[in-house]
């Protein structure tokens, strides 16, 4: 019963979705207005309905209920039950209920606590936002239902893939979604914008929460992202230009240029049409990002083949939203009036120059991503790999860093060349201590790019400061707190990047069990090797002693075997100092006992990370800043009427 | 400045970026859209040495074969048309074995032996490197198919 009800209740969904729109188009374009009463009803109750289905399959799976064809093939039921909650999503269809869910309860918290729009504006967004699920309904009802029964229920599922037996998987693509689906607000926002005719400062403060949330869970969900799969693939790299990983990067890249876009349009009402384009871009990368890695499509083009029906009704899907989008913005944008002008230095032109570069940078990446698509329609088969991408996004990426230091340190409307350069002093004469510095030590030892991210990133990190120099921290507001921490959050990704590879040591030996092995000044001893057993895998572990002047400390990378689906994967031990990470991997035995090592000293590697983290948290304090400022004011005009 | 001339300035500019990004894309994909190669590729085209590529292609059967360190192998990888030899120095992915699927990330050095920095084998049963769809290995025969 429990399939049955799910599926229903996403029908009924399906079905609100179409009467919202149908009542906001008449209610708006038909002169009835009352009927605009029940479209926040309806979102609401769409909402509830849609996280009814998603808590309906979660329950499926976890009684492993294996009558349910995504649950058999997808699961088993001697797995731990966080992964059989994790399942849920660790497959096609499950997440793209995720994905619908997502969108259902986004677009009910639109009905419930959006106040800032006009009534017609906030109507039209609800009306965008059904248009945009009802699509997505569709695709869940009609090609990748996740309640589906098969008539011979197996005993025990086959599995989830072992490499997704982990935490960070866990929650790592359930944060991602709620970004990509935070940016169909935005996107809902904009369409809502254009219908009405109302795109202006108003309309820019009530989207930028919205898109502030949806960019700080991107944020979150990509720097999740790497972590894993730099410590659960063992290979001790941390991005690798995968599709998948591009398919994350580009919403993101669009999102970061139109946060900044809707702050130029919130605070200083210019850049109105560019605004608009990035919500319509921002969201359409998120929905080319999904379906390339839903669809199969970059993966194995195989997919595509054995059901062409999914892969058109995708293609089909992008085609009317982004086309739509496109077309509508086209037919209206004519009518948007011209924001405040402003002059060639000032805040607004930087903003300009950052909003172009992540655009080109954005680009970049979707051409080198869709390129081997493109070329195998016609029939040449070519991959686009991380040289490519390196060598156009690398160099961007550090004049968006210049960008992005000298950007808060200009003046909003108008400033002058001269007093920017004054400005600049500081960081500029401590890129050029420490291009001096790393000259004398380093020069010849490390590549051009890491030495240029280094002294970047120490400019850059001095730059971000800046904007708190000679103010009363106290009474900064947390906007300009969430700035100065997410530009510093980039100085300090920067940082470990370049000195990920700049300085990382790598040994690679067949060691006996007694033998001790030296690397990086570390002494590691290879105590022995045992075999252990764990829930649903059993393992070869081996037990090392690593020592570095300090407590000697015990570590244990692992060699799992998973019987369904039967599956090596190994588990690389990792050991985290204040500079840096020791990264242990255990591979095969080879003849006469012995065992296969590899070895990192990765230094100053988890500042990628923990760059990535403050910038989520800028993020999340420029929301609440702006959003307290909203609450004080109505507290105080309440208190004001009593 | 006029608000007209303003919008001038930044259309033009966003067109710049624009032709810009295309222009840097087209030229590196020019260099790194040859970036896949099968043993047959480097046979007919060439690739000169310390040029970074994939080399994608089956493990020949009975080719590889363990230096005495442990940790370096040496195999031969091919397509059914060209051969090519190949060394790899790490942790092998599980699923690399002879008969199998691999895409070699390397390059050549001057006696043509191709020296992986890293292999992608196949994740699980399922998948497979999608450069290597339409290639199978047969067993009996120890030949490779193209399927197109």
């Amino acid at each position: 019963m429990i399939a049955e009800t799910g599926l229903a209740a996403l029908w009924l969904a399906a079905a609100l979705a179409l009467l919202q729109l149908l009542l906001t188009f008449v209610g708006l374009r038909g002169g009835k207005p009352e009927l605009l009463a029940a479209v926040r009803p309806a979102a609401v109750a769409q909402g509830v309905l849609t996280a009814t289905a998603f808590a309906l399959l979660v329950a499926l799976f976890l009684r492993s209920d294996m009558s349910v064809l995504l649950v058999a093939t997808n699961s088993h039921s001697m797995k731990p039950w966080l992964y059989k909650f994790a399942g849920t999503w660790g497959n096609h269809e499950g997440s793209m209920l995720l994905w619908v869910t997502v969108m259902g309860v986004a677009g009910a918290a639109v009905a419930l606590f959006e106040r800032a729009l006009t009534r017609a504006a906030h109507m039209a967004t609800l009306g965008g936002q059904a248009a945009i699920s009802l699509g997505f309904y569709a695709f869940l009802l009609f090609s990748s239902n996740p309640f589906a029964r098969i008539a011979q229920p197996p005993a025990d599922g086959q599995g989830l893939n072992p490499l997704l037996q982990d935490p960070g998987l866990a929650f790592h693509p359930p944060t991602l979604y709620l970004g990509y689906v935070g940016l169909s607000v935005a996107f809902s926002f904009a369409i809502g914008a254009l219908l009405t005719r109302q795109v202006d400062a108003a309309f820019a403060r009530a989207m930028r929460p919205w898109v502030l949330a949806a960019w700080v869970l991107l944020t979150l969900g990509i720097t999740a992202g790497s972590y894993w799969a730099y410590y659960e693939l063992g290979w001790g790299g941390w991005w690798f230009w995968d599709p998948v990983e591009n398919a994350s990067l580009m919403p993101w890249l669009a999102a970061t240029a139109l946060l900044h876009s809707v702050t130029v349009l919130a605070t200083r009402d210019a850049l109105r049409a560019w605004t608009i384009m990035l919500a319509v871009i921002a969201f359409s990368m998120s929905m080319v990002g999904t379906f390339l890695v839903r669809s199969g499509i970059l993966t194995s083009v195989h997919a595509f083949a054995v059901d062409p029906a999914r892969g058109s009704f995708i293609l089909a899907l992008l085609a009317i939203y982004i086309g739509g989008a496109l077309a509508l913005f086209g037919w209206r944008i004519g009518s948007v009036r011209e924001g405040a002008p402003f002059e060639l230095v000032s805040r607004e032109t930087m903003l300009v120059a950052n909003n172009l570069l992540l655009s080109v940078i954005l680009g970049i990446v979707l051409i080198g991503t869709l390129y081997p698509l493109m070329t195998e329609a016609f029939g040449h088969k070519v991959s686009v790999g991380a040289p490519y991408f390196d060598r156009i996004a690398g160099p961007l990426a550090l004049a968006l860093m210049v960008v992005l230091a000298a950007g808060p340190l200009t003046r909003w409307r108008r400033d002058r060349a001269a007093a920017v350069g004054r400005r600049l002093i500081v960081p500029v004469v401590i890129a050029i201590i420490a291009v001096g510095s790393l000259a004398v030590l380093a020069w010849g030892r490390i590549g051009i790019l890491p030495f240029l991210g280094l002294v970047i990133a120490l400019s850059v990190g001095a730059a971000s400061i800046a904007p708190l120099w000679k103010r009363n921290l106290w009474r900064t507001p947390l906007f300009t707190w969430g700035m100065v921490i997410a530009h510093l959050g980039c100085a300090v990704s920067l940082a470990g990047m370049a000195c990920d590879s700049a300085f990382t040591v790598e040994k690679l030996v067949a060691a006996r069990p007694g033998d001790m092995i030296q690397t990086a000044g570390w002494t590691i001893r290879f105590d022995r090797i045992m075999p252990i057993a764990g829930d649903n895998w059993t393992a070869l572990q081996a037990d090392m002693t690593v020592d570095r002047g300090g407590a000697p400390t015990l570590i244990r990378p692992q060699s799992r075997f998973f019987s369904s689906p039967p599956t090596t994967t190994s588990e690389a031990a990792l050991l985290t100092r204040w500079n840096g990470q020791l990264y242990v991997v255990l591979g095969e035995e080879v003849e006469g006992n012995r065992w296969q090592l590899r070895i990192w000293w990765k230094p100053f590697v988890t500042l990628i990370w923990l760059g990535g983290v403050m910038i989520a948290l800028g993020g999340a304090l420029a929301l609440v800043g702006r959003e307290r400022r909203g609450w004080l004011m109505k507290w105080r005009s309440r208190r004001a009427m009593a | 400045m006029k608000a007209k001339h303003q919008r001038l300035i930044l259309a033009l500019a966003a067109l710049v970026a624009i032709i810009g990004a295309g222009l840097l894309a087209v030229s590196a994909l020019k260099d790194e859209a040859a970036y896949f190669y099968a043993p047959n590729d480097v046979k007919t085209k060439g690739v000169e040495p310390g040029k970074a590529i994939r080399l994608g292609g089956m493990v020949v059967k009975g080719s590889l074969k363990r230096a005495v360190d442990g940790v370096t192998i040496r195999f031969d990888v091919t397509d059914g048309k060209a051969t090519v030899p190949a060394t790899f120095s790490g942790i092998a992915p599980d699923l690399f074995k002879e008969g199998s699927g691999v895409v070699a990330e390397g390059a050549f050095d001057d006696k043509g032996m191709f020296v992986a920095t890293n292999l992608l084998a196949k994740h699980d049963e399922r998948y497979m490197p999608r450069e290597l769809e339409g290639m199978s290995y047969n067993e009996a025969t120890h030949e490779m198919k193209a399927e197109r």
